[in-house]
């Protein structure tokens, strides 16, 4: 599937977006982030406060406890601040 | 319905915007224009300009269905939604809401209700830019507050009447 990553996210992590592929047992968003979160201190940096990272599948927004399977695009960002 | 949405880069005319939503009609009685502006000041420190962070593809989705949740909740005859992204700087435009129906209270509620969703529901971030630094803006719980109260029976009513 493919990660993208947005404003403080992305430049936490440095860079806009990968392909990934998760081990078998992750199954919801709050998963991928404790999964992520072990990659790398970039990865830690970026997830240091899960409740506060927003995320969007196939661009919708969702839930952390919502489920991963079957998504082509997982998108990790800040609260919005448009308008 | 019209509804015309627009993600760009470039500036836009809100007059002329306005004006195109009710050409030739009639039916209109009530047209809400709200544009969004970039300030010189952002909490007392002089701002260089503003970078608008987008999510290409879910902006659009997210920004049209706030325009259809708008239009089934009050009967309105147009609207049209601009966003820009990219660097601005101050005293240059935004974001454009326009609302028209037969009468203001259903316009000023939709333009209201879709300013406090596209702040707190519509992927895109703003950026600051100081003499020496850059900055994330951070979003705002009162924010959140005036999107939540739509939810509520009602909602939105205590301040859009």
């Amino acid at each position: 599937m493919k990660l993208r990553y947005f404003a403080w996210v992305r430049e936490r992590i440095g860079k806009p977006e990968e392909e990934i592929e998760p081990p078998a047992g992750i199954a919801t968003v709050a998963d991928l982030i404790n999964w992520l979160s072990r990659r790398g201190e970039e990865y830690a940096h970026a997830f240091e406060n899960p409740k506060v990272i927003r995320a969007a599948i196939d661009r919708a927004h969702v839930k952390a406890d919502s489920a991963i399977s079957g998504a082509r695009e997982i998108a990790f960002f800040p609260p919005m601040t448009g308008g | 319905m019209t509804a015309t949405i627009r993600l760009q880069r470039e500036p836009f005319d809100a007059a002329a915007e306005a004006a195109e939503l009710r050409r030739g009609r009639t039916d209109i009685g009530a047209v809400v224009t709200f544009t969004g502006v970039c300030r010189a000041q952002e909490d007392g420190a002089p701002l260089v300009a503003m970078t608008l962070e987008h999510y290409p593809g879910m902006a659009e989705a997210e920004v049209c269905r706030h325009v259809e949740a708008a239009e089934q909740r009050w009967p309105l005859l147009g609207i049209t939604v601009i966003h820009r992204y990219g660097r601005l700087v101050p005293g240059e435009e935004i974001v454009l809401v326009v609302t028209a129906a037969a009468h203001r209270q259903d316009a000023f509620a939709a333009a209201e209700f879709l300013m406090d969703y596209l702040k707190t529901r519509a992927p895109f971030w703003k950026q600051v830019e100081y003499a020496d630094r850059a900055q994330w803006v951070d979003a705002k719980s009162s924010d959140d507050a005036l999107a939540d109260r739509w939810k509520r029976p009602g909602g939105g009513r205590e301040a859009a009447e």
